[in-house]
Parts: C-alpha cells; structure tokens; sequence
C-alpha cells in the first residue's frame, strides 16, 4: 500500500433527486482543505449519476448508481468506499454524522489505520497537518486535535459550513457497479420504508410549543399540553421524550425526526444536542427554558430563560387564556 | 442467542463540565458519572432479545470510574454476566483503544450477537460498534431501533434520518450500535442492586498492551464562546412569561393581550 496523496475525499448522499444539504457542505469544507493541500477533490456519490453533474466543486465524481435503488447496506456502503480509498489513497476522507457516517467512519479508521475525529464543526490544515474541531458532550466543550499527517477521517456535524451553490460544472464522473459487492453481503440492502403519515403536522405549524427531558415524567407533560392547548399550536418534543413513549414519533423535532422552521421555536427542557438543532435551528425565533445557563440550546436562542419549566408554564398559560 | 453488550460511564452532561489543568481533558475528579444512555437501550435491546428467543446477556466494559454501578445494575435487569477489562486505562480513552480491549475480549467468547450504544458524548475518536466489527471482522450496524432473530438470520431496522428507516435481512453474528430499544429502558428498584452487590460477581479480566492505531491528539478542549445571541429574560416567572408573550404576539403567532 502506498501512502496517501494530497486528495481530499467526499462522500456525498443523493436525497430526492438531488444532493443533499450535507454533502454541499462537506463539498465546500472539503474544497478549502483540498486547496491547502494541493489536491484534488475527489467525491464518491451514493445515489442517482445525474445528481453527480451537480457536485461542483469536485474535480471526480465517483458514483455507486445502484445503491439509490437497491437499498441501503451498512456492510455495502463500507466495502464500497474501502475500494475507493484503495484505489485513490486520498489524505482526508469527509463523511457527514448521521447513519452512513456512523457506519462508515470507525471502520474505515481500523482498516486503513487512519486517524479519525467525530462531531467535527471545522478542519484546517497547518504546516502541512490537518487539525479538527469536534463538538463533544452534546455541544457543550469544543476540542481542537491534530490529525496527524498520514490518512486522516473526520466525521461531519451537519449545518457546520455553507452549502457550495448548486449549478451544473465541470465535473468528471465515472460510475461504478456494486454487483461484484451485493452477493456476498452479511447485511443485505434493506427495505425502506417512509415515516407513517399522522394528524399532527409539526412543520407546518407557526408556532411550536416543543419539549425535552427536562420534563422529568410522562405525567408532567400535561403542563406543557396545557400551554400548546391553550395557544391552539401542537407540541413537539426532543428525542429522549419520544423513546421514552411520552408522545409518538410524529412529534419529533431533529436528526431522525422532522426539520422545522416555525415562526416561533419555544422549547422547554430541552438541552440543544447536535442532533436536535440539525432540526430547528433554522426556525425564526427560538425561545428556550432551560435551568442550566450552559445549556447549549442558549447557543442558538434569540431569547432564554433559566427559570425552572414548572414555574413558567403555568404563568404562559395563564396569559394566554387571559 | 448469547449476547455481548459493551457498556460504559461517562460524564453527566446536566453536570457543569470543567476542563482540568492540562487544557485537553474534562475533570474527571469531581464530575458526576453516569451510565451511557444507549448503552442503557443497547442492554434493554438485548435483555428483550434474550427473553424472546433464551440465551445469555453478558455486559462487558473496561474499569472506570463507576463502571461498577453499572455492571450492577445490569445483573439486577438480568444480564448474566458482567466482565471488567483491566489494564493501563486513564482519562479519556480513545475509541480504538476501548474497541481494541473489548474486541480481544469478544474474540474468544461464543457470540450471535454484540450490542453496544450508537454512541457516546465524548466519542471524539469514533463510535464503538463499527471500531469492534471492523477489529473483529464481523459486519456492522449503527442507528439501530429494532432486532429480530430467526434462526441464523436477523432483521434489523436502522434510522437513515429524516423519519426513514430501512430493515435488512442479515446474518448473525453481527455487531450494532443501538439507537434505542423497542421499549424504554426497565427500571430496577435500588434494593435489587444491592442484593446484587452483595451476592454477584465481577469477572476481572486483565487486558495486556492491545495496540489500537493511530488517534487524534488534543490540543485544547474549552467551552464554546458564548455567542451572545441569547437576550436572557430575567426576573420572576410572571415578568419572563410576559416578556415571552409579547415575543409571540409580535410574530403574530398569538393573540393580543385581552383589554389591549
Ligand atoms: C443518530 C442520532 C440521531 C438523533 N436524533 C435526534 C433527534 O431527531 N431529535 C433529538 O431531539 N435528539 C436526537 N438524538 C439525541 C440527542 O443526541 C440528545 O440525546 C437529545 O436531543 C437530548 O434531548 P433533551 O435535550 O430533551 O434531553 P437532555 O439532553 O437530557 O436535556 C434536558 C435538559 O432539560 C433541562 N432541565 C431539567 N429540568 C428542567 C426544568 N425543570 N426546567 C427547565 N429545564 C430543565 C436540563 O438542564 C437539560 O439541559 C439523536 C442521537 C443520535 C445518536
């Protein structure tokens, strides 16, 4: 095995029919770090080839076509970005936290001993070494690490760099088959199925009234009902309240719920992880209830509140009902 | 069905976390520790499977501080056997390492499958389950919300984001990274734990110079700057409820005060 060449590589996802938000990202972070190296910008795309014309900004493409329609395989997508570092020896190997980071990234690290960082927010390259800053402990510490200046992995917090703009460019693509791959899988590609379709339609609302473990109990959740009722909004919630069986799947705010963009966010006991921003950081105004005043969610509010949730609700209600 | 479950402690992140003097670790002397929480569904998720279709649980994880409490506590649920690597660990240990121990562990045990939280909060250097699959060359997933096994085969489903799920036909054995169970995690009543203390078992198992690979090096951990987006509203909860309620009514998302 030879070491690695100044590349930079990208994996990017392809998302109803076109790329998605991370990967623009990844493309552009990846773009600074390829230009301070020296090298190319090689993207490995999983999904539909028209897509790949797309990736401006790359100098390569590679694309798995097949994966978009055959279905996703953990074990698929590893030995198939494992052939293409084999083959292009890339410095740095870009991948977005999320399912498919999560899969590739740790085991991509032991099979070609490359130095990984995770919840990485920001790359730089200095003297020829690349370092990193990760997001750790649910956003509240930032740590800034020396990758080293072998073959380096970082694993990608969506929403920590800006979407290189759409167009269509110059970029060479060459497409690859995953045939010789899928007979010999442990884990075959899996069937996928849509989020079921509810009564409650959270991202349509103006406002969401939107709560997290802070509320302790199931029991406690009427205080929050109570509120959202009173304003004729529904309530949303973080993950934990949703696992926990407080309130169903549809309700979720988040990474593996829904993205939401209300006039107004109003959250209660939520501490504002990664996963949660990816979710409504974008709404127009967020407002947060949040007894730890180093909460992250205070990171991303417009206005905040240390005030414990069971002391303020009931006063919200209150005015509201008037 | 034997399975493995590897589960840790890590720092409360309700607690305030403060970085010690060397500017590249929390610490470690005085922060609460707790158990992972998707280590906690990956030993529900297990102890589910195990009441379903028989076999063993046995929970595995190397010494830390308060690594006890939670072998404890999974005997209490049921696990039935819980192992404690030794060795040369301290501060904070980097993925590969912790998946190197546990993977030279796992390696000589009978195993359909292996469980372990899709994540940790201070997993800077990766997540453990595809670190531990790629070590022991058996295939891996992560994001997983359901298992089922029939047979030699399981169904798993995993999260692709977004609502999205995708459940694939796989063959055992097989190592994944759970996201949550298909129930809350059991509750176990303090008493039962220290029934447990007394009359249960740790295995120690000494680990010896298992080398990992290469690994980032910290050069400073601190806390985020404050970016000051945030108006704090102070004062008593009528003041701050007022103040919140002019906010919604100057988007137009409420009513006007009545008399206004
Ligand atoms: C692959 C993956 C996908 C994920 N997807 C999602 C997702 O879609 N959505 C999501 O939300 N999470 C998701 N998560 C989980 C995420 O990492 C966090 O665990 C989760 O967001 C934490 O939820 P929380 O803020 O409600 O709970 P916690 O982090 O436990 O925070 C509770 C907060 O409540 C505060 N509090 C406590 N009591 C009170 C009180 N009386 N009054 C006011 N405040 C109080 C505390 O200070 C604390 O900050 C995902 C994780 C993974 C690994």
């Amino acid at each position: 095995m030879s070491g690695p060449n100044n590349g930079v590589m990208v994996v990017l996802e392809a998302t109803a029919g076109r790329l998605s938000d991370v990967s623009l990202e990844l493309i552009s972070l990846g773009k600074d770090v390829a230009n301070s190296l020296g090298g190319p910008l090689v993207g490995v795309l999983i999904g539909a080839s028209d897509v790949a014309l797309t990736a401006v900004g790359c100098d390569i493409v590679d694309c798995y076509v097949d994966f978009g329609t055959i279905g996703y395989s953990s074990e698929m997508a590893v030995t198939a970005l494992s052939a293409r570092v084999e083959a292009i020896r890339p410095r740095l190997l870009l991948a977005p936290t999320g399912t498919l980071g999560l899969d590739l990234c740790s085991a991509l690290s032991v099979a070609f001993d490359a130095t990984l960082a995770s919840y990485v927010v920001g790359l730089s390259v200095d003297a020829g070494r690349i370092q990193a800053t990760s997001q750790l402990y649910g956003g509240k510490l930032l740590a800034d690490c020396d990758l080293g200046d072998g073959f380096a992995i970082a694993c990608v917090v969506p929403g920590s760099a800006v979407a290189l703009q759409l167009g269509v460019g110059d970029v060479e693509v060459s497409n690859h088959s995953l045939d010789a791959i899928v007979g010999s899988l442990a884990i075959e590609p899996g069937i996928r199925h849509e989020p079921e379709a509810s009564g409650v339609d959270i991202v349509a609302a103006e406002l969401l009234v939107s709560v997290g473990r802070g509320i302790g109990a199931s029991a406690n959740l009427e205080v929050v009902q109570e509120l959202a009722d009173a304003l004729g909004v529904p309530m949303s919630a973080s993950r934990p309240v949703i696992d926990q069986g407080w309130l169903p799947k549809p309700h979720q705010v988040g990474k593996s719920g829904k993205k939401v963009k209300p006039k107004v966010y109003l959250s209660f006991g939520i501490s504002g992880a990664p996963e949660h921003l990816e979710g409504m950081r974008q709404s127009e105004v967020i407002i947060a209830c949040n007894t730890d005043p180093n909460a992250p969610i205070f990171k991303v509010a417009h206005y905040g509140t240390t005030l414990d949730l069971f002391d303020l609700v009931p006063e919200l209600v209150e005015l509201v009902e008037g | 069905m034997n399975i493995i479950v590897a589960m840790r402690q890590l720092a409360d992140l309700v607690e305030e976390l403060e970085v010690d003097s060397s500017g590249t670790d929390i610490d470690r002397e005085f922060v609460k520790f707790v158990s992972n929480e998707w280590d906690e569904a990956a030993l529900e998720e297990a102890l589910c499977l195990k009441e379903a279709y028989g076999g063993t649980v046995t929970v595995v994880g190397i010494e830390e501080v308060d690594f006890h409490q939670t072998l404890h506590a999974a005997l209490a649920k049921g696990a039935d056997r819980a192992v404690e690597l030794t060795g040369d660990f301290e501060g904070w240990i980097p993925t590969r390492q912790r998946a190197a121990a546990l993977a030279w562990f796992i390696r000589e045990c009978d195993f359909d499958l292996v469980l372990t939280g899709v994540q940790a909060a201070d997993d800077l250097n990766g997540q453990l389950a595809g670190a531990i699959g790629a070590m022991l060359g058996v295939a891996h997933a992560s994001v997983v919300t359901n298992i089922s096994v029939e047979g030699s085969e399981a169904h798993i489903t995993q999260e692709l984001g977004g609502g999205v799920t995708s459940v694939s036909r796989a063959r055992l054995p097989l190592v994944l990274g759970v996201q949550s169970a298909r129930q809350a995690p059991r509750y176990v009543p303090i008493s039962r734990i220290r029934q447990v203390m007394a009359e249960a078992t740790i295995e120690k198992v000494p680990v010896t110079g298992e080398s990992f690979g290469n690994t980032p090096q910290v050069l400073r951990l601190y806390a985020p700057e404050a970016s000051g987006t945030a108006t704090m509203l102070e004062g008593k909860p009528k003041e701050v409820a007022s103040a919140i309620y002019d906010v919604l009514v100057a988007k137009g998302v409420a009513g006007s005060r009545k008399g206004n």
